[in-house]
């Protein structure tokens, strides 16, 4: 028991990936796997404290009905669990005291910057300083898009990876700052740990469709200055399996593990000689 | 008091919203605007403190980082008129829901019933608008009047301190709840006139029957006794008006048929349903024995099969024509997440894994003139395309096969299919998981969304054509959201074993869930006023038949009811408990203690009298045209490729999900650029398995104008044909039917019934033959069967449609083959025989030509073919598999290749024909059944060793030069670089 990487994903209210975050988490080695509905957390039956990593996964919070997330975040703020004098936001920023992970997708990436824990510059995980909104298409959009990997980040999610290829599924994906001294915080602190790039994985990319959505420099995950708490659009659990690929039937050569994976890979790998 | 927050975006943040609208502007009415900007607008009817008020607008209603809000002022600036669309009073607003749901987070405490947050958008336009224009606009695009409203305002005539005028679209009713009881001792033409006047769409015999039953002097006595007066209440004349709708108890194909064939043979077909489809799935699995696949067909709301040893798959198409033609967005939107209820509703219960969408639209650069009430095919393909996105997305379903049939006559009616495919266990606490029964003294619990008028009469509307009166109420808009929710609750309650069984609300509402879940145990009562409404002022009859979205209605034990109410409640479900099942033989409802309505249960169910209905098969004089060979056959291959039937879906598709639940193996775009165009969708639904569902389609209403039994044939074809090129096994597949038909009927509307209704016999005929031959068990189906526009002297019939919808299984995902070349080198070749059979064609088409040859289907020929193509995918002797259709090889051949990012040579002399072809037919025909391999070189002796004795003939290779060469001997036909060929594939609706 004491040795066990615990993942939690959290469902309900609109998230949708939350069986294939679950599959991603087991197959990258965590033992415990769990899916939580909202209520559950809410009930008090079961509490974030005994968890490592805490998953967000992607859908549609509510409908995404006043903007992307914004319903969802409004949610966890000021929602109250049941017998105890906490709201859920109280629990989660516990739980990144506590130095554990976090990582968001797509919804769940749109989620934890509404709620300011991305960027969080200064380890202010509560002032929303950043953003995600409408495509520059002004459509959702299903496509694969390749990701370069910022080498000097500090995000425990992308060591030792140089680019990744993975879908992205949204109509609001746009990253969007506050000002640039916000851009600047996250370039000098290489808290963009992923941006969509060409398909060599040269250099970040503002042209259509390789950059979907028109987000600035590109960006498509970021992380927080400790590197734990990590968000992207793009979904690392889309692909874990080379039949995930879109040209699997053609490229003879693909690993049997797919890039996606490895993200879960190194969570569970930092939490298991960290955290136990 | 009601507040005003509006929310916009600050300067110099790009409206992409805003952007896109005066595109579509632009594309829709040909008006240029110069500039749109959007604001969002929340009126808060609540009441509130000015901080919470504040604390809205800064939190969950506006983004700090781009977004400023005003409350009680208007944001609205630089413009010349503003429009702001909101929705008419009862209509379903999801953002308002999700609104108020946020204020009471923030508040603390729930707000009262009655209190509510109204959204609506304004739009600034800037440009030369006058208020003219700007009402075009408003009624034109952005918003439709059915059930939204707008106001137009200058920027002369604004209020720069007010804004514009507060406008709460609260429902507002002082109706006290009320039963009528009706006379039905009148004349004929007063029945009429009740069934009319009452959207009751019951015909003058149906009409009688009710008459008769009562003047009953035996039931009249037991009505009596009930506390019910002699005549039929409104609640029971409703009830009986939608469970025997012809959407509900599908009339039609229970009619008995006078049948007479072109030689005079006449024949009596009692029920064109039980005698070929449900015939059909028993002979085939009569012939199965103990490799029958089928588990429940045709008695629940889907179909369900055999997956494997633990797990079992679901499987339902349905329509959403009628709505779809007043509300396109409402209407598809509803479709989807309808159908998706009938996949959750069946059995015990399910999960959803996949859907699937074809829709026929008239072409959206149709450039005439509509008839009243039509709205343009454009706005059509929008409002649709965006419903089942909605749909489909937020549901956390991937939208995985589909396609998009193009036919002029579909401006009458757009045809909106919408599918999906659920997973079941094939034990739940012991039982068979696809079994229900309702035990005596259950409780009726009706769970999920509340009743509003929304959906009133949308069964009965639907049997009919449209008309200048169809209702509004018929339009609903789907919330996904609250349907999520309710599912996440009901697989729990499942697995917890807290029912005993389930079904959706859908056409009919109550009346027709409740109705038949009462069948099992023979009896109901039910408390309609213990239902929970939306709004107050629905009358009793209201309550029982709205089709309000988003509800299921279950039993539940009475020792289970706490614990379902309990559950549903933490996971902020709705769950209401209406009264219990019965065995007293009597449809029985009360409101406020008080019988309301006591029907017999036989009656109710067994009443409706079986319609008579002629058929007279006429060919038509038809003929093959006779215009001379094209000079230039690269142009011609090029212009087919920019057909609407033939050209890129890619813009509609990557608008849905196709990946979420990470189990999309063959994508419906694949290739060197992941833009082909697949031929069918294979799916892993189990993380712990390999084994897929395979899914796809066939649909060619093109070939109803010669004969509807070859069309159905070709369309069994296509389906099976597309399914086995992605690796479907041939031996474990079944189908579904989804007839979409004019009106069969003969009437003064209808002159030409005989004819329509002999058009169905055939593709009945066909449906029977075919499956049979095939071996593949219909499981479950649908009929739409009055999709014509009738005002006036106008009438618009739709081509006579099927769609056969196939799914099936594949024994491992890694053996899946997508239609793209792979490497130059490899060899091409063509399963199966080309003849003249252009009839119907995209080609003849292409030349304003109907022709008369039109494609059969040889089934014992096809199904050799297809299982031996399955022997060689297994082998792994097979690169990629495509499909020869719309277009035929000529097509085909330069999909593969452009897909493949290769070019192909080949020589048509090695065509396998069936006597002698002119170039363009060997190119274009659509002879069916056939299938472009590719092989590689090495694999060349075991691949024919393999196909020996059948079809199936090289023609050439895969090239590295990419170009598609196409020559008979040493006469080149045609040599065109694949991207100009790949460019006019894109080109048309790549802005769509």
């Amino acid at each position: 028991m004491a040795k066990q990487v615990r993942s939690i994903i959290i469902t309900g209210n609109g998230t949708n990936c939350e069986r294939e975050v679950a599959n991603a988490c087991r197959l990258a080695g965590s033992e415990v796997a769990d899916i939580v509905h909202i209520a559950e957390l809410l009930s008090g039956r079961v509490c974030l404290d005994d968890y490592h990593f805490l998953n967000l996964a992607g859908g549609f919070l509510d409908g995404d009905d006043l903007g992307s997330a914004k319903a969802g975040a409004n949610r966890l703020r000021h929602a109250s669990v049941k017998g105890s004098d906490e709201n859920l936001a109280d629990q989660l920023y516990r739980f990144i005291e506590a130095g554990k992970l976090v990582m968001g997708v797509c919804n769940g990436f749109q989620l934890m910057v509404k709620m300011g824990l991305l960027p969080a510059h200064g380890a202010d995980f509560r002032t929303q300083t950043a953003t995600l909104s409408h495509n520059d298409s002004g459509r959702f959009e299903d496509r694969w898009t390749y990701l370069k990997v910022d080498p000097a980040s500090p995000c425990i999610y992308t060591r030792g990876l140089d680019g990744v290829y993975l879908p992205v599924r949204h109509g609001e994906g746009k990253f969007m700052v506050r000002s640039e001294e916000v851009l600047g915080q996250i370039e000098a602190g290489h808290l963009a740990a992923l941006k969509y790039c060409d398909a060599d994985y040269d250099a970040p990319i503002m042209d259509y469709p390789q950059n979907p959505n028109g987000s600035v420099n590109a960006i498509a995950g970021v992380c927080d200055a400790s590197g734990r708490i990590f968000g992207l659009m793009p979904h690392p659990e889309a692909y874990v399996h080379r039949t995930h690929h879109p040209r699997w039937t053609r490229e003879e050569t693909l690993p049997e593990e797919g890039m996606g994976l490895w993200l879960y890979q190194n969570a569970v790998q930092f939490i298991r000689s960290e955290l136990l | 008091m009601a507040w005003r927050i509006v929310v916009g975006l600050l300067d110099g943040v790009k409206d992409a919203r805003g952007e896109r609208v005066r595109r579509e502007i632009r594309e829709h009415l040909g008006i240029e605007v110069e500039q749109v900007r959007t604001l969002n607008v929340y009126t808060v009817d609540a009441s509130l403190s000015d901080a919470e008020i504040e604390a809205a607008a800064a939190g969950p209603f506006s983004d700090p980082v781009i977004q400023e809000y005003s409350i009680n002022r208007p944001l609205a600036r630089d413009f010349d008129v503003l429009v702001e669309v909101g929705f008419r009073p009862g209509v379903t607003d999801n953002v308002g829901r999700t609104a108020r749901e946020a204020i009471q987070y923030l508040a603390g405490r729930p707000l009262a019933a009655g209190e509510a947050v109204y959204t609506s958008v304004q739009y600034l336009l800037k440009g030369n608008i006058d208020k003219q224009t700007a009402e075009r606009i408003a009624s034109g695009f952005l918003g439709n009047g059915l059930i939204q409203r707008w106001d137009i305002v200058t920027a002369d005539e604004f209020d720069r301190d007010k804004g514009v005028r507060i406008t709460l679209p609260k429902v507002t009713s002082d109706a006290r709840p009320e039963v009528r009881e009706i006379d039905l001792d009148v004349s004929d033409d007063e029945l009429m006139k009740i069934s009319r006047d009452g959207m009751l769409a019951l015909n003058l015999e149906e009409m009688k029957k009710l008459q008769a039953h009562a003047a009953d002097p035996a039931l009249r006595q037991a009505r009596e006794a009930a506390g019910l007066g002699s005549q039929l209440t409104d609640v029971e004349l409703e009830a009986l008006a939608q469970t025997w709708s012809e959407h509900c108890k599908h009339k039609i194909f229970s009619a008995r048929i006078e049948y007479e064939d072109e030689q005079g043979n006449k024949e009596t077909i009692d029920s064109l349903f039980k005698t070929y489809i449900v015939g059909a799935t028993r002979d085939i699995r009569a012939r199965l024995g103990d490799k029958d696949f089928c588990l429940s067909v045709f008695k629940d709301n889907a179909g369900v099969i055999e997956f494997n040893e633990d797990w079992s798959i679901v499987f339902k198409v349905e329509t959403h024509n009628s709505p779809s033609a007043l509300d396109p967005y409402g209407g598809a939107l509803t479709g989807i997440v309808g159908v998706n209820r009938d996949g959750v509703g069946t059995g015990m219960g399910a999960r959803l894994i996949f859907n699937t969408d074809v829709f026929c639209f008239a072409s959206p650069f149709l450039e005439k003139t509509l008839p009243p009430r039509l709205l343009h095919p454009r706005r059509i393909f929008e409002g649709v395309v965006e419903g089942v996105e909605h749909g489909g997305n937020k549901s956390g379903i991937p939208t995985i096969n589909g396609s998009i049939v193009f036919d002029d006559r579909f401006a009458g009616k757009p045809l909106v299919y919408c599918g999906t495919s659920s997973i079941m266990p094939r034990n739940l606490n012991g039982k068979p998981c696809h079994e229900k029964k309702v035990q005596v003294g259950d409780h009726i619990v009706m769970t999920g969304g509340r009743i509003g008028k929304d959906g009133i009469h949308g069964a009965t509307f639907s049997s009919e054509e449209l008309h200048e009166g169809s209702p509004v109420t018929a339009v609903q808009i789907g919330d996904p959201i609250t349907q999520k929710k309710m599912f996440d609750f009901l697989v729990i309650a499942r697995d917890r074993g807290l029912y005993n069984s389930i079904t959706d609300n859908g056409a009919g509402g109550l009346s027709s869930s409740v109705g038949e879940m009462g069948e099992d145990t023979g009896g109901i009562e039910m408390h309609l006023d213990r239902a929970p409404l939306k709004y107050p002022g629905l009358q009793p009859w209201e309550i029982l038949i709205s089709e309000a979205q988003e509800r299921m209605t279950l039993a539940v034990p009475p020792d289970k009811l706490e614990a379902f109410i309990q559950l549903a409640k933490e996971m902020d479900v709705e769950a209401a408990d209406l009264g219990v099942f019965t065995d007293s033989g009597y449809f029985h409802c009360l409101y406020e203690g008080k019988t309301v309505s006591y029907l017999s249960m036989k009656f109710l169910h067994e009443g409706v009298p079986q319609m008579v209905i002629p058929a007279k098969w006429t060919p038509k004089a038809l003929s093959e045209p006779g215009f001379d060979l094209p000079a230039d056959l690269g142009s011609e291959l090029k212009a087919l490729l920019g057909r609407l039937n033939v050209c890129s879906k890619e813009s509609v598709v990557r608008r849905y999900d196709h990946e979420v639940q990470a189990g999309t193996v063959i994508k419906p775009l694949v290739g060197v650029a992941n833009d082909g165009p697949s031929d069918a969708a294979v799916f892993r639904p189990l993380f712990d398995s390999f084994e897929g569902v395979v899914v796809s389609h066939g649909i060619c209403p093109s070939y109803s104008d010669i004969d509807t039994y070859h069309m159905m044939a070709c369309a069994i074809d296509e389906g099976l044909r597309n399914y086995v090129a992605v690796g479907g096994n041939i031996e474990h597949v079944a189908g579904l039917d989804n007839f979409c038909w004019c009106d069969p009927v003969k009437s003064e509307k209808t002159p030409d019934g005989e004819y329509k209704a002999a058009q169905l016999v055939r593709a009945n005929k066909a449906l029977y033959d075919y499956c049979v031959a095939f071996g593949v068990p219909l499981i479950s189906g649908k009929d739409s069967m009055k999709n014509d526009y009738q005002i006036g002297e106008t009438k618009i019939s739709i081509p006579p449609t099927v769609l056969f919808s196939v799914i099936g299984k594949i024994g491992d995902v890694r053996q899946a083959i997508s239609m793209d070349v792979k490497r130059p080198g490899d060899l091409v070749y063509l399963l199966g025989i080309t003849r003249d059979e252009c009839g119907g064609s995209e080609y003849y088409e292409q030349h304003g030509e109907l022709g008369s040859n039109v494609p059969k289907v040889d089934s014992a020929y096809a199904l050799e073919l297809y299982k031996t193509l399955n022997i060689a995918q297994r082998d792994s002797l097979i690169r990629s598999c495509h499909d020869l259709s719309d277009g035929g090889l000529g097509v085909a051949l330069a999909e593969k290749a452009f897909a493949g990012g290769y070019g192909i040579r080949v020589d048509l002399d090695n065509v396998i024909v069936d006597g002698e072809l002119r170039a363009d037919k060997l190119l274009f025909s659509e002879s069916q059944s056939r299938l472009l391999v590719t092989v590689r070189a090495e694999n060349r002796d075991r691949f024919e060793t393999l196909f020996a004795g059948q079809d199936a003939a090289c023609l050439g290779e895969v090239t590295e030069e990419p170009r598609v060469l196409l020559s008979r001997g040493k006469t080149t036909l045609v040599d065109v670089d694949i991207n100009i060929l790949k460019e006019a594939w894109q080109a048309p609706l790549r802005e769509l």
